[in-house]
């Protein structure tokens, strides 16, 4: 009897040989693993703390609400004036093709029509200021409008996904109820299903607002209006807004432009942030009270 | 919801019966919805038709010039009306390979990390300030990058993959400035992590909890687990994720012209200056010289748009007929 084939019973219980190779190779793909997640929070922490240490002390009553030369408040202005007008377009349009979606889908229109929306959302900013260019700036002048058409075609889809998410969370027994009330469908859907949704709508909504706030692109083209001494009301002349001047200054090179654009970015990025975790929140809350 | 809901009992519940009247009211209003419902749908679907059109029409002038040799022409001269995007397409293709090499695996360890590291707070964090990452504008990414990120890579990261790898082209002598297809590059990937990696989070949750077990059961370490379940169950998905974070990779515009430098070359270290379709556009469209100018550029715009809408039905393609598809199609 060779003493081989009897186990040793005082053999350690670590684990050895190949299967301590095989957890080595596990243990080191999950750091990995975290690290890459670490990475990643690490470049969010980094941008905004550059951010904001170099945009804080630009920050002032004056800055945000005087115009040049002390302060941004026109471009403050024109970002705002032209994101609310693309979000008075995207809005109702998305939500109609939310509810149409939900309410009225069959596979036949459903299809296609998420085709559009993802074709939509796919489409490089750059394009769209190439097309609001071609169709409303070219032989005409700049306006912001032009950048608002632009901004709306941003907002759109994602208005329209989210709307539809949110719009299926609301309980088929709700819909029910009113068919057996004898409530035509058109007002079941505006008195029951839209006003049920309606929280996890604007949230989507505002959501959709700080993706569009920030995009430059488009704006390069349509609405570059770089005085930036007087406020511009009118939608129809080119309004100076703070991406495209952002972009301005980040490519003139002078450090006192640089410190101005950090103050702009600081402006943008708070208001983007806020935005999007504050919606991101309430949208989680209504999801959650929907389907509970 | 309860007070809509009586809202709507109360009207209905007017009369024993439906007067002809009201009938006939609701069935106009039922076709009215309907109709501005499907009108909406049209005007999306006229948007996508119309910028197709647009763009296609701005292009004409430099389409019927240069035909289709334009794609692959590398002079870019305005002065002498002489375009060609040879130069362009490859800063494009170069910057986007290198966002996607470094940014895919990256964030398919990120997804990973979040469906099956995180412990439930980490995971409800971390989740959230990946896709912040994508709510930063890109014109202050790409100002961080021109101030913050390209110096330390021209004094640090340049020469020391100089230094290690100099015997590979692509990592030739470091430059005067950091502005490079590196910088762009690494831009880019900061840009298309969050995108992939929510993605890829959502597949990896779909993946069945009793084949993972069974695996685990059977001795599987942690990695075996992924490598020979996880993974392969979802391919096809993290694929046409990753085509959709190409697609974004190809076509931004704002922060690659911020940081790339606008060099008019093919070089074939990763450190020079370079440009790319969409920053050209950014670039030069505001101060186009001439009508062919403007042409060259819209022509620019319809191979972005063709690329652009070619790698998205790509990846809707890939995720429905390899199954995962709800997964994707977002």
């Amino acid at each position: 009897m060779s003493p081989a084939s009897v186990p040793d019973p005082m053999a350690p219980l670590t684990p050895s040989g190949n299967l301590r190779r095989r957890q080595l190779v596990s243990r080191v793909a999950e750091i990995a693993a975290t690290a890459a997640a670490v990475l990643a929070v690490a470049a969010l922490a980094l941008v905004i703390y550059s951010v904001v240490i170099r945009g804080a002390k630009k920050i002032s009553l004056d800055f945000i609400f005087t115009a040049a030369p002390t302060g941004v408040g026109p471009m403050l202005l024109g970002t705002l004036e032209i994101a609310l007008i693309a979000t008075l377009m995207a809005m109702p349009i998305g939500v109609l093709i939310a509810l149409l979606l939900t309410e009225y889908s069959s596979a036949r229109v459903a299809r296609p029509l998420k085709l559009v929306l993802d074709l939509l959302n796919g489409l490089p900013s750059i394009i769209l200021g190439l097309f609001v260019f071609a169709l409303l700036v070219d032989h005409k002048q700049q306006s912001g409008f032009a950048g608002a058409v632009a901004l709306a075609i941003i907002e759109l889809p994602l208005i329209a996904r989210g709307s539809q998410e949110v719009l299926q969370l609301v309980p088929g027994s709700l819909r029910e109820a009113s068919d057996a009330l004898g409530v035509a469908r058109w007002r079941s859907v505006l008195t029951v299903v839209l006003p049920t949704a309606l929280g996890g709508i604007v949230t989507s909504t505002v959501l959709a607002v700080a993706r569009a706030a920030g995009e430059t692109a488009p704006l390069i083209l349509a609405s570059s209006n770089f005085d930036g001494k007087s406020f511009v009301l009118n939608p129809f002349e080119a309004m100076p807004n703070v991406p495209t001047w952002i972009y301005k200054l980040s490519e003139e090179g002078n450090s006192e432009g640089f410190n101005e654009a950090w103050g702009m970015s600081l402006l943008l990025v708070s208001f983007i942030l806020l935005a999007s975790l504050g919606a991101r929140a309430l949208l989680a809350r209504s999801k959650r009270k929907l389907s509970s | 919801m309860s007070v809509a809901a009586s809202t709507a009992v109360r009207e209905a519940g007017h009369g024993h019966r439906v007067s002809p009247l009201r009938k006939r009211a609701d069935q106009l209003g039922d076709r009215m919805l309907f109709g501005i419902c499907v009108l909406a749908a049209l005007i999306a679907a006229a948007a996508i038709v119309l910028v197709g059109y647009q763009i296609i029409h701005g292009a004409s002038p430099a389409i019927s010039k240069f035909g289709i040799g334009f794609v692959y022409e590398t002079t870019w001269q305005p002065n002498f009306g002489e375009f060609g995007a040879g130069v362009l397409l490859f800063g494009t293709a170069v910057t986007s390979a290198f966002a996607l090499l470094l940014g895919a695996p990256i964030a398919v360890a990120i997804g990973l990390f979040l469906t099956l590291l995180a412990p439930g707070h980490v995971r409800s964090v971390i989740g959230p300030l990946v896709e912040l990452l994508a709510a930063i504008p890109s014109v202050i990414l790409g100002f961080w990058g021109l101030l913050v990120l390209a110096p330390f890579v021209h004094e640090h990261i340049e020469p020391f993959l100089h230094g290690a790898f100099g015997f590979i082209p692509i990592f030739g002598d470091p430059q005067t400035t950091g502005l490079s297809f590196f910088t762009a590059g690494l831009i880019l990937t900061l840009m298309v992590i969050p995108i992939i990696a929510s993605i890829s989070r959502d597949l990896f949750q779909s993946v069945p909890p009793e084949l993972q077990d069974g695996a685990a059961a059977l001795g599987a370490t942690r990695w075996e687990v992924v490598r020979g379940i996880v993974l392969p169950t979802t391919s096809s998905g993290v694929i046409a994720a990753s085509i959709l974070g190409l697609g974004r990779a190809l076509g931004e515009a704002i922060a690659v012209s911020q940081v790339i430098g606008a060099g008019f070359e093919i070089k074939n270290s990763l450190f020079e200056t370079g440009n790319t379709l969409a920053a050209q556009i950014a670039l030069q469209f505001p101060g186009a010289l001439t009508e062919l100018h403007k042409a060259s550029l819209y022509y620019c715009g319809v191979m972005l748009l063709v690329i652009g809408i070619a790698a998205n039905l790509l990846a809707q393609w890939i995720g429905r007929r390899f199954g995962y598809a709800g997964a994707v199609a977002r």
